[in-house]
C-alpha cells in the first residue's frame, strides 16, 4: 500500500513562547498539505484567543477569501469577510489544555489559486468553548513553500506543536 | 522582544527569530482589522435584530406568536 502522508516536519515552542510559528522551503512533490497542531496562548484575563495562517508570508487580507462558522457552546455565528482563521485556549481557560487544529491545503504546488480549510476547537471544560472552521481561498498563481501561524493577543505557550503533513494522492 | 520559531523543511534545522519592527507592525495591524471586522460584524447584527424588533412591534407580536407562525 502507498504511503500516502507523510511527516515533513514539526515544530514544538519552547520555554520563551513564541508570537509566531511556521514552516518554510516546503517542497513542492506532494499533491496536498496538512498541518495538524496542538496550541495554546498565553492571552491574559482571557480563555480564548484566534488567529491567523498566512501563505508565504503573505499578510494582504485583500488575497484571502474567507467563509466561517463558529460556535460557542450557546449560539452559532458566521462571518464572511477577511476574517480569523482559528480559535485556541487562552490563559485562563483549563489548565495545560491545548486546541486543537486541523490545517489542509489541496493542490498547494499549483498555478491555481489555493483553497483551504481549517478546523480548531477553542478546547475549554467550561460553558464557553468553541468550535471554529474556516474555508478559505488564497489568491495566488505561486506555489505554497511557507506556512505561518499567527496569534491575535498572546503568544504560543510552551509545548504547541504542530506537524506539516505531505499527502501524494498514489 | 516578539520571537517566531520557523522550521526549515529543507534541512529540518529550526531557528528563533526575533521579529522585525515591520512584522510587528503587521501584526498589530491584523489585529486592530480583527477588532474592527468583529466591531462592524456586531453593529450588523443589532441593526437586524433591531429591524425585526421594530416590524414585531407594528404587527403587534412577540417572537414567540412570529416563530409559530413561522411554523
Amino acid at each position: 500500500m502507498a504511503t500516502t502522508y507523510e511527516a515533513i516536519a514539526t515544530v514544538t515552542v519552547g520555554s520563551g513562547g513564541a508570537a509566531t510559528f511556521g514552516f518554510t522551503s516546503i517542497p513542492a512533490t506532494y499533491t496536498d498539505l496538512l498541518v495538524v497542531a496542538s496550541l495554546r496562548s498565553d492571552r491574559a484575563s482571557n480563555s480564548i484567543d484566534n488567529g491567523w495562517i498566512y501563505l508565504n508570508s503573505d499578510t494582504s487580507s485583500g488575497n484571502y477569501t474567507k467563509r466561517r462558522v463558529w460556535g460557542d457552546g450557546s449560539a452559532v455565528y458566521s462571518a464572511t469577510t477577511y476574517d480569523l482563521d482559528y480559535y485556541c485556549p487562552g490563559s485562563t481557560a483549563t489548565a495545560s489544555t491545548f486546541g486543537n487544529l486541523y490545517y489542509y491545503i489541496p493542490n498547494y504546488a499549483g498555478s491555481n489559486n489555493k483553497s483551504f480549510s481549517v478546523d480548531s476547537s477553542q478546547e475549554n471544560n467550561a460553558t464557553i468553548a468553541i468550535n471554529n472552521l474556516t474555508a478559505g481561498l488564497w489568491s495566488s498563481s505561486s506555489a505554497i513553500t511557507s506556512i505561518t501561524f499567527d496569534l491575535n493577543n498572546g503568544n504560543f505557550v510552551q509545548y504547541s506543536s504542530a506537524t506539516l503533513y505531505g499527502i501524494k494522492n498514489s | 522582544m516578539p520571537t517566531k520559531l520557523v522550521v526549515d523543511c529543507s534541512t529540518g534545522a529550526v531557528e528563533e527569530i526575533e521579529l522585525t519592527a515591520e512584522e510587528i507592525a503587521e501584526m498589530e495591524l491584523a489585529a486592530q482589522q480583527a477588532e474592527e471586522q468583529k466591531a462592524r460584524d456586531e453593529e450588523e447584527k443589532a441593526a437586524k435584530e433591531a429591524a425585526r424588533a421594530e416590524i414585531l412591534a407594528k404587527l403587534g407580536l412577540t417572537a414567540e406568536e412570529a416563530a409559530v407562525l413561522l411554523g
